[in-house]
């Protein structure tokens, strides 16, 4: 018996819309089985998990609160991903972003003005951008692989932020504890609603969402990097500079990653940590996938990976569920997912006893596997 | 840990906040913890923190946990979850957790914030922490007796207060012995990596280091003081399962009764916001059974351990030097609560730079 | 003049250090080069840790504990191949997932093994040649998963050059439609390699509950698969420039621990940076030429393939 993928000649649109139902369904069949042998109501367990969070008005706040960093970097990540550029350096792009986003209020603690934030944010993205920089001019320059140094420069990013709020940006008055001065107002973010944890940075991943899939959709740059992904020959041939796309996706996403880390660190934080995310950078490239590298793709995948997390705290708190049946009940979610995927682009059958002598390959059948 | 089921009333779930609380007469407890329960360590402490107060207080008392809580931006949320899930008692038990739990207890004036090892309090928030130095002292004294070389070996995480602390306290332990005792620290910036913590131990053995101590969660350091057979010291747990024949004693940390006071002062209506560093005096310190050292050792340990606990004996009693030889304090002055909350240089007789 | 016992002390220091490394990259490298990304790797080795630990534990046995060790990476490697390999599902997503899954489902198993003590791969122990000055605990002192290691090398090193069956794994890697072409089954050998990786990343694991640090807790490959995944990247797919790259990154990692120890001036931080940017300028430098690398590096690397009927 095997499994037979088939090519559809159109992703299904159909499919598109049913196979994250189909993906769910099983997921709530595992949940079933794993949280009725763990001995907890499997039907108040998966209402707990993915519905009560979506209940009130405080956990749909933090819902968006937890997507947009995410949402912001997978952005920034696709656009690399469609140009077959493999950043998974975007935890250090944040990290970039949030230590040059904080130069300004770190150094100059009473400097308020309202040119500040926007100071900081642009600071930000350049800090991200030119971090993002690195990997793409090693790579342009020197051949040197990207998934290695953007990975590798992560954990170098992590050590400076370390470095820092442990030496020199340390905040005098914290008995020589690991934190950095608390923002002054006009360096903080302002909160959409009073009250809530709701600030102006979760409107950015949504902005920069609508841009890119506009961007991407029509323009010719969007066009150059799909085709450098795609076909990079053919890319040469219609006279698009590979190396200068490289380059530009890398500083792209670095950018949005630096401006995510300034959001945090200024909106949600108030003040530079040793630790600003957790794995946001990592998680962001689940979320670009998952999005299917389409940008408003990527907020839904933002939205229900933000929901998971959420719904496993609400488990551990509630029921009693560790934090080990959380993550594994989530990267069973993630394969669902993922393996519906499938269902778009291809019909699969089953298809019992060998397979027909396939060995002849024609030229018309490779163009059709091609395409 | 094991998988614990609750029945909760399904309007604990339903209801917000405040009014899942008068549901039930039961006081909820909420903890937060910055790792695995499991990690033999810092949270596995606070943890057994928790499970005492289950065992005190039986059906009267109910107890949350969410564990592996970031200190970034997630602690707020967990935080903030646990007041709203009807908590009226909150344990946030790592010092990442200050200033979120200062901004939710100003959201929940009415729910107790206990907050581990941080400096700013409120009306509702307390803050508590243990002076693990004092332990430190006599396994300090204890390595100066036991070891022939002279150099101790310590494995440290991150170069905070808390940490420098510790050093310094084990090195002015040691010298009361053997004036001329060394320390030679490797930082590793980790709490937690059994694979790190093993490659500092052997780093420092290998430069002549023959005791061990160490400053991170995991017993990798103590398994490879084994292996070499040399002694060491267990951190925050008695670890002497991992090191049976070199394990000489080790620094527990004890929640337990601070927790059991606590909650008992918000059920009698007493509790009210206090900063409490608690010692041998207060039983929060704990030296675990000493082992593997002659008796005339184990009777100098116990007996230190006794003078600190009744006050005889100051672990930071001058005359300090620092490093470079300046004087820090003089002969018969003691430094005070807030020069070693703030800690931040090393004290003659330690090896290296301190990390800035 | 330097101390002898002091070269061997740190050899050995960085054996240890490196061989997890080695052994999960080792794997990763034969995936990849059957054209198969898999950056599930941290969740392999986890599950080889609790797996060998566990099976060590329960039958009083390390040889058991490094066989279930390498069955429990591949085993978790299945969920991994029916998606990409059957399913053609997104390659990098579903590794992802794959840790996450990994590391929840070893922290479940492992509940009841937390803190206990586990038991030590034993080392060799040639009377007369461990005994030698320097070289002998390094080269006959060893426990038996470092010269595994050093096998596996060799052996992947002949397999694909050599091998009639290495050089088919490659034709995958290349280009799969025309490996179909030719009548290879090409799902075959990525379900091959992807369960080798799987079991390779489950030695790295066990390496590290029973010879590293012989006890189990979560989260204690802390990170390692990420610097096997990026080894194998730093080595171009050449075997042998794993191992150099996995002794680099131990290397540059144990002397720091020195260099601390011996009081160096120089804060931890930039220290423990230290092994990531040696590994980055050293790739700078190998990378320079550009033929070998553009016939190592396997074209169809994270493609899925779908066979044309």
């Amino acid at each position: 018996m095997r499994l037979e993928l088939v090519p559809r000649a159109e992703r299904s649109t159909a499919m598109a819309l049913v196979s994250p139902v189909i993906a769910i369904g099983l997921t709530l069949i595992f949940g079933v089985v794993l949280f009725a042998s763990l001995g907890v109501n499997p039907a108040r367990a998966l209402y707990i998990y993915f519905v009560e969070p979506l209940t009130k008005a405080w956990s749909l706040e933090e819902l968006v609160v937890k997507a947009s960093p995410l949402v912001l970097i997978a952005v920034g990540l696709a656009i690399c991903f469609r140009a077959n550029a493999w950043n998974i350096g975007a935890e250090g792009q944040f990290t970039a972003g949030a230590i040059a986003g904080s130069v300004l209020p770190i150094y100059f603690p009473d400097f308020q003005s309202p040119v500040l934030l926007p100071a900081m944010l642009v600071m930000a993205m350049a800090g991200g951008a030119l971090y993002g920089a690195i990997p793409a001019i090693l790579k342009n320059r020197f051949s040197a692989n990207e998934i290695l140094t953007s990975l590798m420069l992560s954990y170098v990013a992590l050590l400076i932020l370390d470095w820092l709020v442990r030496g020199p940006w340390r905040d005098p008055g914290s008995f020589n504890f690991p934190e950095s001065r608390l923002f002054n107002a006009s360096a903080t973010l302002p909160l959409l609603a009073e009250g809530g944890r709701m600030h102006v940075g979760i409107l950015f991943g949504l902005i920069i969402a609508a841009l890119a899939a506009w961007r991407l959709g029509v323009s010719v740059h969007g066009f150059a990097i799909k085709v450098t992904g795609e076909a990079p020959r053919a890319a040469r041939f219609a006279g698009f500079d590979q190396k200068r796309i490289i380059l530009a996706v890398f500083v792209i996403a670095g950018a949005l990653a630096g401006l995510a880390g300034i959001a945090e660190v200024s909106g949600t934080i108030g003040q530079l940590r040793p630790e600003i995310s957790p794995g946001y950078g990592f998680t962001a490239i689940i979320v670009a996938f998952l999005g299917r590298l389409n940008p408003l793709g990527i907020v839904i995948a933002g939205l229900l990976l933000a929901l998971t997390f959420l719904g496993g705290e609400a488990a551990q708190i509630t029921l009693g569920l560790s934090d080990k049946v959380t993550r594994l009940f989530q990267g069973f979610l993630l394969f669902m997912i993922l393996a519906c995927d499938t269902l778009i682009a291809y019909r699969v059958s089953l298809k019992f006893g060998h397979r027909a002598a396939g060995v002849t390959g024609t030229a018309d059948q490779k163009m059709v596997s091609n395409g | 840990m094991a998988i614990r089921m609750k029945l909760v009333a399904a309007a604990a779930m339903l209801a917000l906040g405040a009014g899942a609380a008068q549901a039930q007469d039961k006081l909820k407890v909420g903890f937060i913890y910055v790792g695995p329960v499991g990690d033999h360590g810092w949270t596995y402490q606070h943890n057994e923190g928790r499970l005492a107060l289950e065992k005190e207080f039986g059906d009267k008392i109910e107890t949350t946990f969410v564990e592996n809580v970031s200190e970034g931006p997630d602690a707020e949320r967990a935080i903030e979850r646990l007041a709203r899930d009807g908590n009226k008692l909150i344990f946030t038990t790592s010092f990442g957790y200050m200033n979120p739990t200062v901004k939710v207890a100003a959201k929940f004036p009415d729910v107790k914030f206990e907050h581990a090892t941080g400096f700013k309090r409120a009306d509702n928030v307390s803050t508590y922490s243990a002076r693990f130095y004092e332990g430190r002292y006599v396994i300090g004294q204890i390595a100066a007796k036991t070891s022939k070389s002279g150099v101790a070996g310590y494995v440290a995480s991150f170069p905070i207060p808390e940490v420098v602390r510790g050093i310094n306290a084990f090195l002015l332990g040691a010298r009361t012995i053997n004036p001329d005792f060394k320390i030679k620290v490797v930082w590793v910036n980790s709490w937690f990596d059994p694979g790190r913590e093993a490659d500092a131990a052997k780093a420092l053995i290998d430069q002549g280091a023959d005791i061990i101590t160490q400053h991170t969660d995991s017993p990798a350091p103590l398994q490879i003081a084994a292996e070499r057979d040399i002694p060491a010291f267990g951190q925050a747990s008695d670890m002497h399962r991992f090191a049976p024949d070199n394990q000489l004693t080790a620094i527990v940390d004890n929640w337990s009764d601070y927790y059991v006071s606590r909650a008992k002062a918000v059920m009698d209506g007493s509790w009210k916001s206090q900063d409490v560093w608690g010692g041998f005096a207060m039983d929060m310190v704990e030296m675990s059974d000493y082992k593997n050292m002659p008796d005339d050792v184990k009777a100098m340990a116990a007996d230190t351990a006794a003078k600190i606990e009744s006050g005889e004996i100051h672990p930071f009693q001058g005359p300090i030097k620092k490093q470079d030889g300046t004087e820090v304090i003089g002969a018969g002055e003691r430094l005070s609560d807030e020069v070693l909350l703030g800690m931040n240089y090393y004290v003659e007789g330690v090896e290296g730079d301190l990390p800035q | 003049m330097v101390d002898a016992g002091i070269i061997t002390a740190i050899a050995l220091t960085v054996i240890t250090a490196s061989t997890p490394l080695l052994l999960a990259a080792i794997g990763e490298l034969v995936v990849e080069r059957s054209g198969v990304l898999n950056l599930g790797l941290e969740g392999m080795m986890i599950a080889g840790a609790i797996g060998g630990f566990a099976a060590a534990n329960l039958t009083g046995s390390t040889a058991i504990g490094v066989g279930v060790a390498a069955v429990a990476g591949a085993v978790l490697s299945i969920p991994f191949g029916i998606l990409v390999i059957n399913l053609a599902a997104n390659q990098v997503a579903t590794g992802l997932s794959l840790t996450l899954f990994g590391l929840g489902a070893a922290a479940m198993v492992g509940e009841p093994f937390l803190g206990t003590p586990g038991l030590k791969l034993p080392k060799l122990d040639i009377p007369g040649l461990t005994d030698l000055q320097v070289i002998g605990p390094v080269l006959f002192g060893q426990d038996g998963l470092v010269y595994l290691s050093f096998v596996l090398v060799a052996a992947t090193s002949w397999f694909l050059t050599r091998s009639r069956a290495g050089l088919t794994l490659r034709a995958v890697g290349d280009s799969h439609d025309s490996a179909h072409n030719l009548g290879i089954s090409v799902r075959k050998v990525r379900w091959m390699a992807v369960l080798f990786g799987g079991a390779c990343a489950g030695l790295g694991g066990g390496y590290l509950s029973l010879a590293y640090t012989p006890l189990w807790t979560e989260n204690m490959t802390a990170g390692r698969g990420w610097i096997a995944l990026a080894l194998v990247v730093f080595s171009s797919w050449l075997p042998w420039r794993v191992a150099i790259g996995a002794y680099l990154f131990g290397a540059v990692t144990i002397l720091g621990f020195h260099a601390q120890g011996a009081g160096i001036r120089i804060p931890s931080q930039f220290i423990s940076a230290l092994p990531y940017l040696a590994t980055i300028v050293v790739l700078v430098i190998i990378s320079r030429n550009k033929t070998l690398l553009r016939v190592n590096t396997p074209a169809c690397l994270g493609k899925p393939f779908v066979p044309a009927r």
